[in-house]
């Protein structure tokens, strides 16, 4: 018997007013898949996200991960899962190091000072362990945000634009770290990206929004040869701007 | 999983105790206000010692309701100043995506408020010693007492002044310093709720405040520990408490269902 998908969202809506930032959504994510949300400004990724996390509250529809109700449960999935995003912080006045043992302990993680030695020697990040997070370049806040995100080992790791500000050679390298976490612990990763090569690299399913609505999904592969185009960017490029595809789902 | 965890309090404590150890300005800070205010009114005291036969009969009438009042106010600071450091930091969504449940933030909260009490208005307490000669602990065991209703209240009232920020944003904040000296001349301080006009004094008996500085009078001019307003006190303080826990979770609902948990800070 298959095993059920680790998220499950079923015609997922969230409306501010007469605003409709996400609009019946549904989509599975299979255990150990990595998934993007891609979508131009406004097209309802970092609402989605953020009810995956129980930072925002549906309108309507059903969320469920890992098999728990959310948002209903969420407390019984967070310490399975993290986040990160470059444009949620940590405080500037505290060290790297002193973030990740505050985070540490937030999740439960054992063996804080060894977890803490093993992803500064991942991230390359020990070097400036013991300087304050507010005096680190906008590379190496995203590195630290990454480590504190894989402090506790999560099954599900939701990661928005993961390598924004990172330079082309650290960027690669993270991506390698991404694959590697994800490919020992079989993992789950959704990520939102505009970094349509990242996605070509490491993601096995695309959604795609647009206005609060999915309008293609499917593997990046196959999303090139439905759209007839040569890469992602160009496919990202035609629904972005409302071209359709003759198979385009909904 | 499902219960409190004290470990994830504990975690919140870790991070402003970083916070307190990187920064001598912030320790000066904690204890400034109160020292000064101290200072000032040993001397008030001084002067007015020989002039008034209330002040000759219990020297420690003002300094005792100073320091308590420190004790109200830092307790009121150290939950929402702590609360708008997470807003400021934009830390808030990362804290809200851990595990930490919103009543743990609360109790951390709590935890930290009673260190910043103790450090900032305790060196105002050592220090009224050789200043002037005073003694806060000559109050004896209701002290303990005064300041856990003290504590109580300040608690409270810093759990509303955040939920007013978490909703309407940080152009409330203001109001954390505010809020507490609209109260000031209700609680009695430095003058017996009997002062107030008639029609002010059901308003005054209604703050737990005014009770624990009836009591305080109560044992400085009269020698006797007044059990009821102390009851009295803390069961405003369990309301209200109450009320102020009730406010802030549905302040986290509300920013969990409009996204203000993601948009803080900016």
């Amino acid at each position: 018997m298959a095993e059920p998908p680790v998220i499950q969202v079923e015609n997922l809506r969230k409306y501010y007013g007469s605003v409709r930032a996400v609009d019946g959504i549904s989509f599975d994510i299979a255990r150990g898949t990595t998934c993007a949300l891609l979508g131009g400004n406004g097209a309802g990724k970092t609402t989605t996200i953020a009810m995956l996390l129980g930072l925002l509250l549906p309108s309507s529809g059903r969320i469920h991960i890992l098999g728990e109700e959310v948002p209903r449960h969420h407390h019984r999935v967070l310490p399975r899962m993290n986040f990160s995003s470059p444009y949620v912080d940590l405080p500037q006045r505290l060290t790297v190091a002193e973030n990740l043992t505050v985070y540490a302990r937030l999740y439960g993680v054992p063996r804080v000072r060894e977890r803490l030695a093993a992803l500064g020697r991942d991230l390359d990040i020990d070097a400036f362990f013991q300087r304050p997070y507010g005096s680190l370049s906008a590379g190496q806040k995203t590195r630290v945000a990454l480590a504190k995100a894989l402090l506790n080992e999560p099954e599900i790791l939701l990661l928005d634009e993961p390598t924004a500000s990172l330079d082309p050679d650290t960027a690669d390298r993270m991506r390698g770290i991404l694959t590697d976490y994800q490919r020992r612990g079989g993992a789950t990763l959704l990520l939102a990206s505009h970094n349509m090569s990242e996605v070509e690299r490491l993601c096995d399913q695309v959604i795609m929004l647009r206005t609060g609505c999915i309008v293609a999904s499917g593997a990046p592969r196959e999303l090139i040869r439905r759209y007839g185009r040569k890469d992602m960017e160009e496919v990202f490029l035609d629904i972005a701007r409302g071209i359709q595809s003759g198979e385009v789902i909904e | 999983m499902n219960g409190l965890s004290p470990q994830r309090i504990g975690a919140l404590a870790l991070r402003y105790l970083y916070l307190l150890r990187r920064s001598w300005i912030r320790i000066v800070e904690l204890a400034y206000w109160p020292t000064v205010q101290m200072i000032l009114w040993g001397f008030i005291t001084r002067y007015l010692s020989g002039h008034s036969d209330v002040l000759g009969q219990a020297a420690g009438l003002l300094l005792s309701g100073v320091l308590l009042w420190d004790i109200l106010f830092r307790s009121q600071l150290g939950v929402s100043v702590v609360f708008f450091e997470e807003l400021h930091a934009r830390n808030l969504a990362q804290l809200f995506v851990s595990p930490l449940r919103p009543i743990e933030l609360i109790l951390a909260l709590m935890s930290i408020s009673l260190i910043r009490t103790l450090v900032g208005v305790g060196v105002a307490v050592a220090l009224a010693l050789p200043f002037y000669g005073f003694n806060l602990f000559a109050l004896g065991p209701p002290l303990a007492g005064f300041f856990l209703n003290l504590l109580l209240m300040g608690w409270a009232i810093g759990l509303l002044v955040a939920a007013l920020v978490l909703r309407h944003g940080m152009g409330a904040e203001s109001i954390a310093w505010a809020a507490i000296f609209a109260l000031a001349p209700l609680c009695g301080i430095y003058y017996p709720i009997a002062t107030l006009p008639g029609w002010l004094q059901p308003l005054a008996w209604i703050l737990p405040a005014s009770h624990v500085f009836e009591g305080m009078r109560a044992v400085l001019l009269d020698h006797t520990f007044r059990l009821d307003y102390f009851l009295y006190a803390l069961l405003l303080n369990t309301g209200y408490l109450g009320l102020a826990i009730s406010v802030f979770l549905a302040a986290v609902r509300h920013a969990r269902e409009y996204g203000s948990l993601l948009q803080s800070g900016e």
